[in-house]
């Protein structure tokens, strides 16, 4: 994947060490490098004090500073007062009679997310100046907004509603009309601007100017009139736009898909992975009653700092189909239990003769998955492959492979090399009838060169998928399966790490995991038994699976862990 | 613990005397300004600030006042409020409010008619009114939706005109609402 200069990664050599400066932030020392790395250029920056507050764990209300942008300092909440350490005549420090350096206040405060901090400054953000500052920032932030949070979509999430309750007034003082701006302004196929609740702090247009490079928004008029717009004739339609929606500090910018959707309060928070494409881009799946409403970009910057794509955004539709698979089938679509059906099913796998089963895997199951299936597959001396998806790439974070876990197919040995080069002798081998039974995952082998007619050349079909396709119409064993966001696995993402993701909603009616139901089909066919949690399975996996040497599930930790490729 | 029966005596023993001491109760009570209520053919008046069923109104003009913004939902202690959001295309005969319920359920076996929906909502859309006697045949039957609630709410006197008012006013500056 070629990689945006503004997603850094840790394949990028260690920058040389930086000159650590101490600072106190409320009277707490902290120490904080004299540069930071500039988020998009990598350049060192001076450290500003908001980033030493971090440092000291000191939250600093703040709009328009955002970590993984360029500093705009419009909005001033992020005002602090501070003193330097005092400088004689001589250029030498002035000593208190104690010894100490001698602090001379600042008269005026600064913005703490602009302003360098210097060795032995003090910063002071719990003052009652720094309370008033805020008061008053957000008392003129107030004056034109519109306070519809009842049918705001980012009520609950929003830093506006989030400040006034710390410093805001429970009356306006301002009694003239409010300035209305253009309301629901379609901004372009995904995003729907509110111009009245915007608080102009630029994020949106910096995310889209400097991290994109598409800059497509700016602010027109003066004043108490200025607005955020589109530039004239241009639509907001990057790949990239579901961002600023995340980002914007209000409800200004809302996202079409998730409009009046569901109030955010209500929505269960699921650490998971993006399943679109080989970046694995850490998400946020936001659920609520066995519904997914959304996902979400989760800060990690060894893989997509704290962006993602729309198109991986709203590529979740499918986990609540209605024609989802939920209904485990036997021969000639009969109901059949699970114990029975894996009994069965091993049965047949055990008087298959050696060679005579060949296994087509999809690059979208899991490692663990992966790992069950070559088991079975070493077992039955079958020969597997799985099925790439090629697309196109872009320069941000969309991998030209579209299955989020190729490397985990190759390195469990599921793959062929290169990927999908076994099909056509798989195909061939059933046509001279030397393979009798095929057993398929998640891929419609009917699209593969592998006829309907083909199939019913097959004794034994047993097809495992999560909708239908023509495919599992065929299957003589059906078994449903899960989505990713209805059990917990692990991916290897394009670049060798190994990320979990976890369970946010019920797979529907039979459906089980695989790598559950996998691991009770190895027991029966081969008598090896294996671990009934995923935790074990995956521990098992890195100790028989030499690319995964030495991890373990607990040590994945929430963004995972890279493996040498 | 053992309960010692106390043993009559013999004028307590013959009867009659409680027979007489009860009818004298009955004839004194039936002189007396009567109590009872003939319901359900009479019904009780209840006082002021009774908190009765919570229904939905509409304001003068005849606009569901509800925005769904769900805080009901959240803060029903015995979840019996449901809410359907409008989706994406909002509700466009909500005017400059944008948003309505597609769907609004109480289901009135699980309410415990507390208030905290009347006292957390917003926009002064529901209310607790006075009918404290519902009845239905089934479970499905009290489960109200939202053209009941609408219809059982009435018209409330708004004073305060919030969204007009911001309609009035961003028509008056030349922006549409």
């Amino acid at each position: 994947m070629s990689n945006a200069p503004s997603l850094p990664t840790e394949t990028k050599p260690a920058p040389a060490p930086v000159e650590k400066i101490k600072v106190r932030v409320d009277g707490k020392e902290v120490e904080v490098p004299k540069t930071t790395p500039d988020p998009l250029s990598g350049r060192p920056l001076p450290t500003t004090m908001i980033q030493a507050c971090n440092a000291a764990r000191v939250d600093v209300p703040h709009y328009c500073y955002h970590p993984k942008l360029p500093v705009a300092g419009n909005c001033r909440m992020c005002l602090v007062e501070f003193g330097t350490a005092a400088v004689g005549q001589d250029r030498k420090p002035v000593l208190n009679p104690d010894g100490t350096s001698k602090i001379s206040k600042s008269p005026r405060p600064a913005i703490a997310c602009a302003t360098p901090v210097s060795p032995g400054m003090e910063i002071y953000t719990n003052t009652p100046a720094v309370k008033q500052m805020r008061e008053g920032v957000l008392e003129f932030l107030l004056i034109n907004h519109p306070l519809d949070c009842p049918i705001c979509d980012q009520a609950g999430e929003c830093k506006l509603q989030e400040y006034s309750v710390e410093y805001g007034k429970s009356e306006s003082r301002f009694v003239e009309p409010k300035v209305h701006k253009p309301k629901h302004v379609d901004l372009g196929p995904r995003i729907v601007l509110d111009d009245e609740r915007c608080i102009l702090c630029t994020r949106c247009i910096r995310f889209t100017k400097d991290v994109v490079g598409d800059d497509a928004l700016g602010i027109v008029n003066r004043g108490s009139y200025n607005t955020l717009t589109a530039y004239p004739g241009k639509q907001f339609d990057n790949n990239y736009t579901l961002n600023t929606v995340d980002i914007c500090p209000v409800g200004a910018l809302t996202s079409k898909d998730f409009r009046f959707q569901m109030r955010v309060w209500f929505l269960k928070e699921t650490k998971s992975l993006c399943t679109s494409c080989a970046t694995g881009c850490n998400i946020i799946i936001g659920s609520r009653e066995e519904k997914v409403y959304r996902y979400e970009p989760r800060e990690n910057d060894a893989v997509n700092s704290s962006w993602m794509c729309d198109s991986g955004r709203l590529n979740y539709k499918w986990i609540g189909r209605a024609d989802r698979l939920a209904k485990l089938q036997g021969p000639g679509s009969s109901a059949i239990g699970w114990s029975a059906a894996l009994k069965e099913i091993s049965e047949k796998l055990k008087q298959a003769a050696k060679g005579s089963t060949a296994l087509i895997a999809s690059a979208r199951q899991t490692n663990e998955e992966l790992y069950l299936l070559g088991k079975l597959a070493v077992k039955l001396g079958a020969m597997t492959d799985s099925v790439p998806r090629p697309g196109e790439a872009d320069k941000l974070l969309l991998n030209a492979d579209r299955n989020p876990n190729s490397l985990g197919a190759r390195l469990t040995g599921i793959s062929a090399d290169p990927m999908g080069s076994n099909l056509p002798k798989i195909a061939e081998a059933i046509k001279s009838g030397r393979i009798k039974t095929l057993i398929v995952f998640g891929e419609d082998v009917t699209e593969l060169g592998m006829s309907p007619d083909l199939l019913g050349m097959l004794q034994t079909l047993i097809v495992s998928d999560i909708l239908p396709n023509a495919t599992t119409r065929l299957a003589h064993y059906l078994l449903p399966g899960c989505a990713h966001a209805e059990k917990r696995g692990t991916f290897t993402q394009t670049k060798g790490r190994v990320q979990r993701f976890m369970k946010a909603v019920e797979p529907p009616g039979d459906a089980r995991p695989e790598w559950e139901f996998l691991h009770e089909l190895i027991l029966n066919t081969t008598g090896q038994d294996g671990y009934a949690s995923i935790e074990g399975l995956f521990n098992q996996m890195a100790g028989e699976v030499p690319a995964f040497k030495d991890l373990s599930w607990a040590g994945l930790g929430d963004s995972g862990v890279s493996i040498p490729i | 613990m053992i309960v010692k029966r106390k043993k009559l005596n013999f004028w307590e023993r013959l009867y009659l005397p409680a027979i007489i001491g009860g009818f004298k109760v009955t004839i004194r009570h039936f002189f007396k300004k009567k109590v009872t209520m003939q319901y359900p053919e009479e019904k009780w008046v209840v006082p002021e600030g009774y908190r009765g069923a919570p229904y939905l109104v509409k304001d003068q003009e005849g606009r569901t006042k509800c925005v769904s913004c769900q805080l009901c939902e959240f803060v029903c202690p015995p979840k019996a409020i449901r809410i359907a959001p409008p989706g994406p295309g909002g509700s466009p005969e909500a005017g400059n409010v944008e948003k309505a319920p597609k769907e609004f359920e109480i289901n009135m076996l699980r309410c415990i008619f507390c208030g905290f929906c009347q006292e957390v909502c917003p926009e002064e859309a529901i209310f607790l009114l006075k009918d404290y006697s519902l009845t239905g045949t089934s479970r499905q039957e009290l489960i109200y939706d939202k053209e009941k609630l609408l219809a059982l709410g009435g018209v409330h006197q708004d004073q305060i005109h919030k969204w007009k008012q911001k309609a009035d006013e961003a028509l008056a500056q030349g922006v549409a609402p």
